[in-house]
């Protein structure tokens, strides 16, 4: 029943967050609205016993990565007018009916055809398996998957080197 | 499991369907970033429910590998708006042709 209540909350918070995104003049509406969909997808988590995941969706996505935004919305500016006027008419057409045409066969294949897109689990369900502490995170992500983890240390290295490279100030030479 | 997993996917179906649609529709470069990230959220979404109803930990494992990526991308991605702004001072990713053929 607390699960069957929060989805729906936070379900409805979260659809409201990513319009707001959408549909928001100024930016920094649409920041809050996306923070505002971050968290409620992270109390989603939670309810799905997510734990670890929401925690670092929390502290990266809401913490870092929303600031990072805030900062560079504040450096480009809020008042900047953007154009709304459609240059690319057909092409909005074109798109609008290729989203239509997905939207009824994804439908027709789940009604009509009685498709499964998550398949039923191989095992029974047990609420330890998935519960994800941070000792049930780090087993896989240490044994099964400790080669794409070094990997991303790489990435995370060559993002920040790359972001200091294109951020330098580069003043012009006479 | 009293919310089946259908209804995560219709919402995370929802929620990406909204970000791919601000993608399509703004043209405002850090609007059209942000729209990234609820496209990537409503992926993971997708996966911690998935991961759930066929009882698998790996589910969480990949959302965690995503945020990753993710912050990764918003590093660099800003660093290049930034730099684009010193020159152009405009945001709007209409006004970028100069790599134009």
């Amino acid at each position: 029943m607390v699960e069957a209540i929060l989805f729906v909350v936070m379900g409805i918070s979260a659809l409201a967050g990513a319009v707001t995104v959408v549909i928001a003049r100024n930016p920094i509406y649409s920041a809050m609205g996306l923070l505002g969909t971050l968290f409620s997808v992270a109390v989603l988590y939670v309810v799905q016993l997510a734990h670890l995941v929401a925690a670092v969706q929390i502290i990266v996505y809401a913490g870092a990565v929303m600031t990072l935004f805030l900062f560079v919305i504040m450096m480009v500016g809020v008042d900047k007018e953007e154009s709304r006027e459609e240059e690319l008419p057909l092409q909005r057409v074109m798109v609008g009916a290729l989203a239509g045409v997905v939207i009824v066969a994804a439908g027709v294949i789940t009604v009509v055809g009685d498709f499964d897109w998550v398949p039923a689990a191989a095992t029974t369900i047990t609420e330890d398996s998935t519960n994800g502490t941070v000792q049930a995170i780090a087993e896989p992500l240490f044994t099964d998957w400790v080669l794409a983890f070094e990997a991303t240390a790489l990435l995370l290295t060559i993002a920040a080197a790359g972001a200091i490279v294109l951020a330098q100030f580069k003043r012009q030479r006479s | 499991m009293i919310v089946p997993v259908d209804w995560y996917m219709a919402l995370a179906a929802a929620l990406f369907v909204i970000g791919a649609l601000g993608m399509l529709l703004r043209r405002n470069a850090l609007v059209m970033f942000m729209c990234i990230e609820l496209m990537l959220n409503a992926v993971n979404l997708t996966l911690i429910s998935a991961g759930r109803a066929m009882n698998d930990i790996n589910g969480q494992v990949a959302v965690f590998f995503i945020l990753v990526v993710a912050a990764a991308e918003v590093v660099v991605g800003l660093a290049i708006i930034v730099a684009i702004f010193r020159r152009r001072t405009s945001a709007s990713v209409d006004e970028l042709s100069e790599l134009r053929g």
